[in-house]
């Protein structure tokens, strides 16, 4: 070992693992028939996808009179799906390029399957602005190209076409980071395949061979693209947030929305992170891989950004009352004691009160207790969204315009389609490709490996029983 | 295609370390190492085999400046020149309202750019046969390979003995 262990430092991954286990442990997921709980899961996503694609094509043949949206509230279910999804999808960012950059070694077990999730998230984000159209079929006039009517341009000017540039880069760079990292893992599992597999996985892997200087490359390649990966992310959900903060709307029209939009993303995306894991972990049995210190490090951010969107909270109604200005006061006044009073009640519960118990060690180093609030986590992220979007709308100008929101069947379906469609396509993932990065955590073993730590951690102690004065050059190492 | 296959005569080692020793024995016997192939980046391997910094960074910079322009320029374009609007009284060259377009448009081109010029630099592409010495290369083995096509009387016994010091677990020759 050339690499000094200082004694303080995490096991992230437990069980005396070898390389060769490693590629066992991590390949076998691909390799095996699916197991009994897989095929439930996936008939039961595949069935939520079916009647996803059923109320679409009743949205689009009878129109979107079909929606509970209405003249007043004319931004609901729609826009509150949408901006949860994208919220979703950024924790996969975050664990791939801001942890890549502040070296954090914990993201290696769960980076890959948290991209693979930022890749389905934006994809369900997606349906909903695009449905919300109207006249799908036109979809594609949002793109600025020559055309024949005019030609005409988008508007430059305005956030709901930033939104258009920033999802769709915030995409495809995703997809880009997320295939980058996995052509290794898939030259592993090539070179493990026989036969149609074998030349299945050659396409895949676009014939990676693992040459130092391809290595030298790809290492360069990662950090840079998490280096723009970053502003990237944090562009993105400032940008969901523009497409309220600009308008003219009292309860939108605040400036501490971008911030305050990106904590809560990186929230709820860290709790459907958490979700997706703690399933994965058990079904795939990959807890040696995924370990409680990862689920700790995760619980940790949850309790940072929960107390980041609390404060939010708090300040957008003192800012209220401290402006002075009846209008926005009565905005904020109807957005917690107004007709919707239960979902700001609900969303304070689940987002603020609720992570503060991960407080307490105990509750953070426990399966249970992690998987329980994760969910809370996000039904409350979803509150917020609806929060803003249906109060605010709910009181508009003119008293006499005044409206409730409630949704309708096609509208429940859709939402609980996307569900059913983020899960068929994690769990065809899981079956095609390693969700644990195999090649990153063989290049942490030495330094993360339980054997490692455990050695590393006795020659530290053994030193401390002889005395620190025999040994002065080792001091600095802790 | 006789021409393009290479005889390779190949040593295994079942850790970076020992690896990281050999090349640096390798080199003090001024061998010709053809290519290092490892299951995962070993660090501390790029200087010992000589290799310099990659300078994708660079070309990411330029493709970024690229996407920037491009996007600026077609607005500014659009705006002022193709179809002049006024939106909300403000001026035509409204340049804050630009810069989200422009900084998505510098992240889109950075990020393709220096991918594709990844792919392409390393001969990695869909349909592209992996020139494979060992199945556990991408598994557990490291593996240094020497390129015996024309030297093989010469040099083989040489390398061999070469692996043999170093602790190499297995030595093949594979033509590929």
């Amino acid at each position: 070992m050339s690499q000094p262990i200082a004694p303080v430092r995490h096991i992230l991954i437990e069980g005396n693992k070898s390389y060769h286990d490693i590629t066992e442990d991590l390949c076998t997921p691909t390799e095996t028939t699916p197991t009994r709980e897989w095929i439930v899961a996936f008939t039961l996503s595949a069935a939520f996808l079916g009647l996803y694609l059923f109320a679409i094509v009743w949205t689009v043949w009878k129109g979107i009179g079909e929606w509970g949206a209405n003249r007043t509230i004319n931004w609901a279910w729609d826009i509150t799906n949408f901006v949860w999804w994208i919220g979703i999808g950024h924790a996969g960012t975050l664990i791939s390029a801001i942890l890549l950059l502040f070296r954090q070694r914990w993201r290696t077990g769960v980076n890959r399957a948290a991209e693979a999730m930022t890749i389905f998230a934006v994809v369900c984000a997606g349906q909903f602005p695009i449905f919300h159209m109207g006249r799908v079929w036109l979809a594609f006039f949002i793109f600025p190209f020559p055309n024949t009517r005019g030609p005409l341009w988008t508007n430059f000017n305005s956030p709901l076409l930033w939104d258009v540039f920033a999802i769709s880069t915030y995409f495809s760079v995703s997809l880009l980071f997320w295939y980058t990292g996995l052509v290794p893992d898939l030259a592993t599992v090539r070179d493990r395949a026989t036969g149609f597999r074998r030349k299945m996985y050659e396409t895949f892997s676009f014939g990676w061979t693992g040459s130092a200087k391809h290595w030298q490359r790809w290492e360069s390649l990662s950090l840079i693209l998490a280096g723009i990966s970053t502003p990237l992310v944090l562009s993105v959900h400032t940008i969901v947030s523009f497409d309220f903060a600009t308008s003219v709307i009292p309860g939108w029209h605040t400036t501490i929305f971008p911030p305050y939009f990106v904590a809560g993303a990186i929230f709820s995306g860290f709790a459907m992170v958490l979700t997706l894991m703690l399933i994965t972990r058990k079904v795939l049995k990959l807890e040696e891989y995924i370990t409680v210190n990862h689920i700790e490090s995760m619980n940790k951010v949850i309790v940072l950004t929960g107390t980041i969107v609390g404060v939010a909270y708090l300040t957008e109604l003192f800012v209220a009352w401290y402006s002075g200005y009846i209008y926005e006061q009565f905005a904020f006044y109807n957005r917690v004691f107004g007709v919707y009073w239960w979902s700001y009640f609900g969303m304070m519960f689940c987002n603020v009160v609720s992570p503060q118990l991960f407080w307490s060690r105990k509750i953070r180093r426990s399966i249970w207790w992690t998987f329980f609030l994760s969910i809370v986590v996000n039904i409350g992220m979803w509150f917020e969204r609806f929060v803003i979007i249906a109060t605010t709308l709910a009181r508009d100008f003119l008293p006499s315009s005044w409206s409730y929101y409630s949704p309708t069947w096609v509208e429940i379906a859709i939402f609980s389609g996307t569900v059913g469609l983020f899960f068929t396509l994690y769990l065809t993932f899981t079956r095609v490709a390693p969700v644990v990065a195999i090649a990153e955590v063989k290049s942490i073993l030495k330094v993360a490996g339980n054997q490692y730590v455990e050695k590393a951690r006795k020659e530290y102690q053994e030193r401390q029983q002889k005395g620190t004065s025999t040994t002065p050059h080792t001091v600095s190492e802790h | 295609m006789a021409s393009d296959t290479q005889k390779v005569l190949y040593g295994l080692y079942n850790d970076e370390e020992d690896l990281k020793k050999a090349v640096k024995a390798a080199n003090a016997d001024h061998m010709d190492i053809m290519d290092v192939y490892t299951p995962f980046p070993v660090h501390g391997l790029d200087p010992v085999l000589g290799l310099k910094e990659s300078r994708l960074h660079i070309l990411g910079f330029i493709y970024g400046a690229i996407g920037a322009s491009f996007g600026f320029g077609v607005m500014s374009y659009v705006f002022t020149r193709d179809w002049p609007i006024v939106f909300g009284g403000k001026p035509y060259w409204s340049v804050p309202a630009f810069i989200p377009i422009t900084f998505e448009m510098t992240v889109l081109f950075a990020a393709w750019g220096m991918t594709l010029t990844f792919y392409t630099i390393c001969g990695l592409w869909p349909g592209v046969k992996a020139k494979t010495l060992d199945n556990r290369i991408t598994d557990n083995k490291f593996c240094i390979a020497f390129d015996i096509t024309e030297t093989e009387d010469r040099d083989s016994e040489k390398i061999r003995s070469f692996f043999g010091k170093t602790g190499a677990a297995e030595v093949n020759v594979k033509t590929i």
